[in-house]
């Protein structure tokens, strides 16, 4: 049944795509909030990315299995973070430059290993339906809500818990606000750099599983739109707070749908424009949150670009 | 159910025998033996380098001692690292801060411990700490960031946080340098009542005689890595203490006042700024500095001292109301620095007044690099740079490796000098400066309050801004205190009087 709703098409077309674009951002900021939260920056979260999308792709492919997919994709991307943690434990190692190399090397990696999986079929990720109660096309299609958007709700909530009531969380917040203080209380700053990036890049591995394995839900070398240096932007939008990373990803998801919705719903005339919309948000954003006098509130003390 | 807290136990008594440290051919500490007893308050003197650093650094095991032993209620104790001392009981509160800005004060206690749990079951936290806190003489609120506390606020904490931890044996690094004279009494009281009570041993690092005299039962004194002198506090006078401490040099006599103070050279109307958090304002009504006057603002740090200083340097916009330098508005471009005759010492100078990487040479021309005479230079001239940094190196006794080395290799004290050196050469209308005298030693200090007293006689009108109270007093000929970003208080210097100031300093007027 296919009926005329008018211009609530809109405002349901831009839920559906908050729904479904959303997780990449989601999973890579939260994976950028845990590093940064620890002091470090990891830029090279757009590689891992890509890397994760090649290799939850190909693992799944081979297994039939999705989740053997997104497992691959975390460890593999739980990898990158390693090299990145341990590169920038050497002294004198610069953390932006050295993610911009992983993410160069990520792409590269995964363009390389990935050509044999282009053509194949890989299975999908499951998706719930949560539009049963309405007999409207467009409703079930707006909440067909995949599993893993629900897992990065999870994720975002277990995050905010463990940097509140853990004392794991309580470290990597001590080692990220004052590495002096850190040093005093006997822990090794290094150490827990190390491990926040690597969990770090796991995340961001899990969101490029959901870009290959759901949605687009395909291999291919333009898989990425960025998603993974928009997140670095994302978690400064969100305060390094993993609740708001949740709304912010909704937010950009949202709004990378205005363009298609408005196509949808027959505004055809200049609605490329609208699928800049996402970064036209970013850079409006950043410089309304900006200020060339005042510190960014919530940042954490040690964080190379905010020092 | 394991108690977050071990009840309080008895204090212990500590010894170091024949302590030395040596690195390399250099000889930091030298055959020190101190016993500081149970329960009692023992204060440890010495100029900058003397070794009280070194020495408590080897107590607490950061550094391993060349030779000597160290003794724990008579026992003989290890300490190959900072953990087994905090295991025998010993803790240290450092000069600077080492809570975290960010986390809650409960945060803060919490994730201190070593036994702390996986999973914190806050109610139980909360209830525990309740229950410490109603036990000890004072209290800071739990649940707010420790960002958002005042600094004699955060120092009870790490008092407090060393007492949460079980620790029987304080060391204290110059603890009331960052508090009002009144918060330091408050903070040292107690700590002497805890002493008292049998219940901690203290070993406090100061330079400060008062409170040396008022709170410490024993002193020692080192002076170039050797220990000189032990002694009761009731048995010795400052100056007893002062002679100890320095030997025989000799200090310069502090710079005669002359002249008398001019027309106003700085003045401010209506300044508002805001300050790093946005949330804050400063605001100055008015004030006017004069030549030939030095006007000294005292005042707790983070009470808009700071923004004041990059209002006038021209690192913060000005939100509002103007300033005026010899009666024409003031932009503080470099320019109008230059023909003003306007020169600064910030605070944080290496920061605030250098390019740390650049070399000692190029830095102290930063003001004359382009000039040539009184006309431009296109080229530089190496030769004359070279001139010029060499003879004020000699002049103001800054230590370098080079003129060659970068300016960040430098210490504090000698950055210090070099961007002083800098700046008080030449004709100079207005002096502003900030904490001049911060971290240097007993010679330097006399040395830089001399220069400064030499440019205001000079005729120039010196703004003073400084955490130090007795160097207000010494060098000021009016005196302002600022709290909350406000003026508090104004009076000429021979009307002040210290107890006045210091309750402005802590935000109560009177």
């Amino acid at each position: 049944m296919d009926s005329d709703i008018g211009l609530w098409a809109i405002p349901l077309a831009i839920l559906g795509g908050a729904i479904r674009v959303s997780p990449p951002f989601l999973f890579v900021s939260l994976g950028e909030v845990l590093t940064e939260r620890s002091g470090r920056i990891n830029l090279g979260l757009e590689g891992t990315l890509v890397f994760g999308a090649m290799s939850g792709y190909a693992l799944a492919y081979q297994t039939g299995s999705p989740w053997v997919g997104v497992l691959a994709a975390a460890v593999a991307g739980s990898l990158f973070g390693l090299v990145h943690g341990l590169l920038c434990s050497l002294p004198r190692v610069n953390d932006i430059a050295i993610g911009i190399a992983m993410m160069l090397l990520g792409m590269g990696l995964a363009f390389f290993f990935g050509k044999p999986y282009i053509q194949p079929v890989a299975p999908d990720l499951p998706a719930i339906s949560f539009g049963w109660w309405s007999e409207l096309q467009q409703v079930q299609a707006a909440l067909r809500v995949n599993v893993l958007f629900l897992i990065g709700i999870a994720a975002a909530i277990g995050l905010w818990w463990m940097f509140r009531a853990t004392r794991l969380g309580l470290i990597i917040r001590v080692v990220g606000d004052s590495s002096d203080a850190a040093c005093a209380m006997g822990i090794r700053p290094s150490v827990v750099h190390t491990f926040a990036t690597a969990a770090g890049g796991a995340f961001a591995g899990v969101g490029g599983a959901y870009l290959s394995l759901f949605y687009p839900g395909s291999w291919n070398e333009g898989i990425s739109s960025g998603q993974g240096l928009m997140a670095v932007a994302l978690v400064i939008f969100a305060r390094w707070n993993p609740i708001a990373c949740l709304w912010a990803a909704l937010i950009f998801g949202g709004a990378g749908a205005l363009g298609p919705a408005l196509q949808s719903a027959g505004i055809s005339q200049g609605y490329y424009l609208f699928y800049a919309a996402p970064y036209v948000l970013t850079l409006g954003v950043l410089i309304a949150t900006s200020s060339p006098t005042r510190a960014v509130t919530g940042a954490p003390g040690e964080l190379s670009i905010t020092k | 159910m394991s108690l977050p807290v071990k009840p309080l136990e008895q204090a212990i008594e500590v010894e170091t025998l024949h302590m030395t440290m040596r690195f390399g051919a250099f000889t930091a500490l030298d055959d020190v033996s101190i016993r500081i007893t149970p329960g009692s308050f023992h204060a440890l003197l010495g100029e900058n380098g003397a070794g009280k650093s070194t020495l408590v650094k080897c107590m607490m095991g950061f550094y391993r001692a060349t030779s000597g032993e160290m003794l724990v209620d008579r026992r003989e104790a290890l300490v190959p690292d900072p953990r087994a001392a905090h295991a025998l009981g010993l803790g240290m509160v450092y000069q600077h801060f080492t809570l975290v800005p960010s986390l809650t004060a409960a945060e803060n206690l919490v994730v201190s411990r070593d036994d702390a749990p996986r999973v914190i079951d806050w109610r139980r936290e909360r209830a525990a700490l309740a229950e410490f806190m109603a036990r000890m003489p004072f209290s800071v609120p739990l649940d707010q960031p420790v960002r958002a506390l005042s600094a004699g606020e955060k120092q009870k904490l790490e008092i407090l946080k060393q007492l949460y931890l079980g620790r029987r044996f304080l060391i204290l690094d110059e603890p009331t340098s960052v508090l009002t004279p009144d918060e330091a009494d408050e903070v040292l009281g107690h700590v002497k009542a805890l002493c008292e009570a049998g219940e901690i041993t203290v070993m406090m690092i100061t330079h400060k005689f008062r409170e040396v005299t008022a709170y410490a039962d024993a002193v020692s004194v080192l002076r170039w890595g050797k220990l000189v002198g032990s002694a009761l506090v009731s048995d010795l006078s400052h100056a007893d203490m002062a002679r100890i401490m320095m030997g025989e040099a000799e200090l310069p006599d502090p710079a005669p006042r002359t002249g008398m103070p001019g027309d106003a050279v700085l003045s401010l109307k209506g300044a508002r700024a805001s300050d790093r958090s946005g949330l804050k304002q400063i605001v100055i009504d008015a004030l006017e500095v004069r030549a030939g006057e030095v006007v000294g603002v005292a005042g707790i740090s983070g009470n808009g001292q700071m923004e004041l200083m990059e209002v006038l340097t021209g690192q913060r916009p000005l939100g509002a109301g103007s300033i005026e330098v010899k009666g024409a508005p003031y932009g503080a471009s470099r320019e109008e620095a230059r023909v003003k005759c306007v020169r600064y010492l910030p605070e944080e100078p290496l920061h605030n007044a250098c390019a740390p990487r650049m070399s000692v040479t190029e830095n102290i021309n930063f003001r004359s690099f382009d000039l040539n005479g009184s006309g431009r230079r296109f080229w530089l001239s190496g030769r004359e740079m070279r001139t010029r940094a060499a003879e004020l190196v000699a002049g103001f006794k800054v230590r370098a490796a080079s003129l060659d080395a970068p300016m960040a290799s430098l210490s504090g004290g000698n950055v210090q000098r070099a961007v002083l050196a800098r700046e008080l050469t030449g004709e100079v209308d207005l002096l502003v400066i900030s904490n001049p005298c911060f971290g240097l030693d007993f010679t330097a200090v006399a040395e830089i309050r001399a220069r400064i007293m030499a440019a205001r006689n000079g005729g120039a009108a010196v703004l003073l801004m400084s955490e130090d109270l007795d160097e207000i007093m010494e060098l000021a000929d009016r005196v302002l205190v600022m709290s909350e970003g406000r003026i508090a208080y104004e009076k000429p210097i021979a009307d002040a009087q210290i107890a006045e100031i210091g309750h402005h300093m802590g935000g109560y007027s009177a």
